[in-house]
């Protein structure tokens, strides 16, 4: 039953698995879906969807299975095989909320036929399925579909137009994202290790057994330090004109990355459109709070993961010449290129994050500068995925 | 299969239709319940809910950064068994006297059904949810040191809370119910104080809803006040006998409501330049949220 919703769920990209299908199935044979819509959607949702950042793209997949069920023979059959199940379960609520003695299947089945006939020619090609009118004959009146406004009485949104709403559209994890997410993320970048300061205060059970054995029984408990995280981090941060309308989710990612108190050591350097010979202390680029980026290589060991953000867009002239600079006070000997290969060279772990989606790179103004730089760094957009990609590459050797 | 009393809103707790459903089947399939959302939605609240409306017992689960899978099911004592050893006179040969049971096992053991509550359980390591998989899926654990296999009497009802600051691990996800509490509108949220406030003024609630709902529409805030911060302010607001014309243009007790200085800061300047009044009448039509 529903066999093609499973697949459209999947499709749309909803990690449902076999055991949480199964667990539908029972849950429709106990009659927990009542017989309507909005009691599947729910069920449904419970059931086979375990985050809410998937409850967006489960409205969309519910949308396109339900919005053009047509009132056929089959389907008003598949329904009453259905309400056939739920009877049980449907009576108590029935009668625990509504008066609507006595009634029985004979009944439902036509009650449900009228409906659907009525739906017909209401909708004219039947759009929308039964309960999309929010007002179920089948004493289902609490479980009307505005019921995703927590509480509200409203009769008048069905489950499927309010997965049409596409409400929970913020929480999935291909949006961009904000600093906690960010933090979550980042907090993904460990390596731990012994040897730093700090109280010994977790108990080492092998060196335990050893002293205790040496002390013939007597307990000598043997304490050591936890370990910690010994990865530090390098930003480095395009700040020119062309990332203005993404400087608030950069500036969310640099405020999660100086949050994130795990790292051994953060630094944050900014640049403008492409690095050259100097690296900018603050985002307004200025000469006066900037270093020779050739200091930043000497002083910074290779072990730092170098994460660079920035739209990599900028004109090919700018990347591939030399005096291509953007900034004309600054005359670059070598072109951005080079600089990029040389940090490239030097970070053994270094991964470019672009605010920009993935899917408009190859469309996008800065195509050929996308390109090339893709080249020389693994790119990744800046979304949660994206960012938990770009992770596993900090994390291992390239 | 025996039909359980299904779940509803108590005195002091409202629950939505989806919640409401969320939970009976649930309870229903036998499966946890695993719910999520902002916080101060009443995340941990629910479990204490649902055992007064099902009239069990609340067993409280608390899990921390440090909290292993292994201390829900039972702690072997074996450093005390060590020293009565070497100075007791007690017989150290009975080893069960130093197993002692965690909640989880609590539950099992119970003779009555009773609801359990997991709560935070993404504050622990990676790993923890899987260690308890066979647990709530089974219902029974093994105690190698006295040879015992503990079996759930009655299987109890499990409810189980995440901040999200932890991914949970698919195998484990794949075994729950899940559910996310939006952040209610205003008009369920007007609901959820008069419970807690029945003799409210009219006009104090509505002022206050639509301060809060402003505060919460002001962009930029690093902490939204969520509803256990309104029930604070309605409650200051009570003792502090603020008039209702007050609340919108200067909101008194901002400290409540607001637990960052930068969020203070910046609701301050709003306010300055006069932004809750322009947006007042808007918020007082608006429908939803």
């Amino acid at each position: 039953m529903f066999t093609g919703f499973f697949n459209t769920l999947r499709n749309e990209g909803v990690p449902v698995s076999l055991t949480e299908w199964m667990t539908m199935m029972e849950a429709l044979n106990k009659g927990l879906a009542g017989a309507s819509l909005n009691g599947f959607y729910y069920l449904a949702r419970a059931v086979l969807v375990k985050s809410e950042t998937y409850y967006d793209r489960f409205d969309m997949a519910f949308f396109r299975y339900f919005q053009n069920v047509e009132t056929s023979p089959e389907l008003a059959e598949r329904v009453l095989k259905w309400l056939e199940k739920s009877l049980p379960p449907l009576q108590v609520d029935a009668r625990q909320r509504q008066p609507f003695a006595p009634w029985d299947l004979e009944e439902m089945r036509k009650a449900l036929e009228e409906r659907l006939a009525q739906q017909k020619e209401e909708h004219h090609g039947g759009g929308h399925w039964i309960g999309t009118g929010g007002t179920s004959p089948f004493g289902h009146s609490g479980y009307h579909p505005a019921g995703l406004r927590i509480g509200g009485e409203s009769v008048n949104r069905s489950a499927v137009k309010v997965a049409a709403q596409r409400r929970y559209r913020d929480f999935r994890t291909d949006e961009t994202l904000s600093t906690r997410q960010f933090e979550v993320a980042l907090r993904k970048l460990r390596e731990l290790s012994h040897n730093m300061e700090g109280p010994r205060d977790e108990l080492d059970l092998e060196g335990t057994i050893d002293a205790t054995c040496q002390k013939a029984g007597q307990l000598e408990l043997v304490w050591e330090r936890p370990k910690k995280n010994i990865i530090k981090l390098v930003l480095m941060m395009d700040s020119g004109g062309s990332m203005n309308p993404y400087s608030s989710l950069c500036s969310r990612l640099f405020n999660a990355a100086g949050k994130v108190s795990h790292f051994k050591d953060t630094r944050f350097y900014y640049f403008h459109n492409c690095i050259y010979q100097r690296l900018y202390l603050d985002p307004s680029c200025r000469e006066d709070a900037s270093v020779p980026t050739a200091e930043v290589l000497n002083n910074l060991s290779q072990d730092y993961r170098l994460i660079l953000v920035g739209d990599a867009s900028m004109s090919t002239g700018e990347l591939m010449m030399t005096g291509g600079t953007i900034s004309w006070k600054d005359y670059n000997e070598e072109p951005g290129l080079v600089w990029l290969q040389r940090l490239a060279a030097h970070f053994k772990h270094a991964a470019w994050l672009n605010p920009i989606p993935n899917s408009y790179w190859p469309a996008t103004l800065g195509y050929e500068t996308i390109k090339i730089i893709s080249r020389v760094f693994p790119m990744f957009e800046l979304t949660i995925d994206g960012l938990e990609q770009s992770m596993k590459v900090l994390k291992a050797r390239r | 299969m025996e039909r359980m009393p299904a779940f509803d809103s108590t005195a002091d707790y409202l629950v939505s239709n989806e919640l409401r459903n969320a939970v009976n089947i649930s309870v229903a399939l036998g499966r946890p319940l695993l719910i999520k959302g902002e916080p101060g939605t009443g995340k941990t609240m629910l479990a204490k809910a649902i055992a007064d409306s099902l009239g069990l017992s609340l067993i409280i689960w608390n899990i921390k950064s440090t909290t292993k899978a292994q201390e829900g099911l039972y702690v072997y004592d074996t450093v005390q068994r060590l020293y009565d050893s070497q100075f007791g006179d007690q017989d150290v040969s009975e080893i069960k006297q130093y197993i002692k049971l965690g909640k989880l096992g609590e539950a099992f053991v119970s003779d009555e059904q009773l609801v359990l509550l997991i709560d935070e359980i993404d504050k622990a390591d990676l790993e923890f949810p899987n260690d308890l998989l066979w647990e709530l899926d089974i219902m029974n654990f093994y105690i190698p040191e006295t040879k015992e296999t503990i079996q759930a009497r009655q299987r109890p009802a499990v409810v189980i809370t995440s901040n999200a600051e932890k991914e949970l691990p698919d195998a484990f996800l794949r075994r729950c119910i899940f559910h996310y509490i939006d952040f209610p509108d205003e008009e369920m949220m007007a609901r959820i104080v008069r419970v807690h406030f029945p003799d409210l003024e009219k006009a104090l609630l509505e002022e206050a809803l639509a301060a809060f709902y402003w505060l919460r529409s002001v962009n930029g805030l690093q902490k939204k006040p969520s509803t256990s911060e309104l029930l604070d302010w309605t409650q200051a607001l009570v003792v502090g006998g603020i008039s209702y014309q007050r609340i919108c243009a200067e909101i008194p007790f901002l400290g409540v409501l607001l637990k960052k200085n930068q969020d203070f800061e910046l609701v301050l300047r709003r306010l300055q330049s006069g932004g809750l009044q322009q947006k007042a009448t808007s918020i007082h039509t608006r429908r939803g949220y």
